[in-house]
Formats: C-alpha cells, structure tokens, sequence
C-alpha cells in the first residue's frame, strides 16, 4: 500500500555558488519544523542535506535537491550535472577527497561529507556516471511510527 | 550561562547580532572543518573557529548554535557580518588563540 504523501518539493542549487550554500539546507529545515517533525530527524536530514548541497556547489555545474516527506519517513534526492564519481567505494572513505584546494581553504573537502551523510541516513544509495553526473537517495526512517503506526501523523 | 555574560567575563567583541546574546551557551565545539562541526557540534554550543568566511552562518543557523568567536582576532568578512546580523547568529571575536579563549570558556561554563 502506498504511504501517504504528505510534502515534495525540489530545489535548485547552482554549481560555484558558495555564498549561497547552506539555503537550500535552511529551507528543508524550515519545512520539516513546520510540519512536526522530530526534532531528531531534523537534526540527521539537515546534516545529510547541508552536505548534499556542499557537494553539489564544490563538485558540479548544476544539481537539485529533492525533498519528499512522507509517514514513514524523510526522503532526500540529489541529482547533479558534474564529473560523476570514479571509484564510489573510495570515495565513501573517511578522509578521501577530490576537492581543490581553494575548496579546502574554506573548511570542506576533507573526505567527511559522504562520510557523513552515510552516517546520518538510514539508507544511501550512489549512482554516478563519469562526466554525466552524480545521483544521491537518502532516507531517514521515522521509526517511531514504524512501530506505532497509529500515532498521529504529526509526530512525524 | 547566557552569551552576554560569556561577552563581558571574556572581553569579547560583539561583531553582529548584539539582540541575540541573550542565547544560552550549554557547551562549546572548536573546529575549522565545516563538515565536522556540521556533524559532530550540539544545539546551544558556542563554536570557536578562525573560518571567517559567510558559510560559517549556514552551519551555525543549521546546527543552532548559541554562537561563534572568531579567533587571534579575525574579523568576519563583510558579507559574513551581514549574513549573520540578518540571521541573528551572533559573531564574537577574541584577540586569543583557540587553547586559551576555549581554556577559558570551560571554566566559566563548568564551574
């Protein structure tokens, strides 16, 4: 049975655009504080989107990020028009980046985000073709109502 | 303890946001790596770091973070002071480096 849908929206963000990189990330925030949810699933999704969207602006000429609430749980898509990742397995390492060192200077690129975002999702998946782009899925399972489906669907 | 309180024990400048230091500082996070201190900071902490570029706002304003000082004396550039003051995330700056003002802070906090 489909789950209820209960908020999708996507949003631009621009390759190079560091000084605007972060809003897409508040935006989500607001949203997902709007409609109830968790204080803790709000915390996860704002990390694993913040690095999404840092991905985006270090690595890619344009992306978007995608973001679907339903009851069960947070969904964030990214899709980018970029490199593509070589080896996803390395790149998933601690540690391991690509980033110039331009990038580097302001405080990102030091192998964390995938890291991270792996971290804090329940699940990940990366697909990536070279010179084409990078896709991003990430779910952060709201398990509380999992297991207590009758809760009511603001405590999402 | 309240932000004003951490300003006037500690000498801090008030670069931006001077209608927030009523915030409570609960504990503090050093770092200069972004995406550590995105992950790895709490709610209510003072952030200590010498990134003085304008997505230092975006992770304070993510994370919820009482503050930032900025240290040895690095100021915010321009586009940071203002993004934070629109923001309301305070900017402090301390003429200290990083030990001694986060030597400091753990005392007043935990004492």
């Amino acid at each position: 049975m489909a789950e209820p849908l209960y908020f999708e929206k996507s949003f631009d963000v621009e390759g190079g655009s560091f000084q605007n990189a972060g809003n897409v990330s508040g935006q989500i925030k607001g949203i997902l504080k709007d409609l109830g949810v968790s204080t803790d699933i709000v915390r996860r999704v704002a990390i694993i989107c913040y690095e999404s969207e840092i991905n985006i602006v270090s690595y890619a000429k344009r992306g978007t990020i995608t973001l679907t609430v339903t009851d069960e749980a947070v969904k964030i898509e990214t899709k980018d028009e970029g490199p593509g990742i070589a080896d996803i397995e390395l790149a998933m390492k601690e540690g391991y980046s690509t980033a110039s060192a331009a990038v580097r200077e302001m405080g990102f690129g030091a192998g964390m985000g995938l890291a991270n975002m792996k971290k804090y999702a329940d699940h990940l998946i990366i697909t990536s073709e070279l010179g084409v782009g990078t896709y991003v899925r990430m779910m952060v399972m709201n398990f509380q109502k999992i297991l207590h489906p009758d809760l009511p669907s603001i405590t999402l | 303890m309240q932000l004003d309180e951490l300003v006037r024990k500690l000498g801090l400048r008030v670069c931006c946001a001077e209608g927030s230091l009523g915030r409570d500082v609960r504990g503090g996070y050093v770092g200069d790596l972004l995406s550590d201190v995105m992950a790895n900071s709490r709610e209510g902490d003072i952030w200590i770091t010498r990134q003085v570029h304008q997505n230092i706002v975006a992770v304070a304003s993510l994370k919820d973070l009482a503050g930032i000082i900025l240290i040895q004396g690095s100021e915010p550039t321009p586009d940071t002071a203002a993004k934070a003051g629109a923001e309301g995330i305070p900017i402090l700056v301390t003429d200290l480096p990083a030990f001694e003002i986060v030597g400091r802070i753990y005392q007043l906090i935990h004492s």
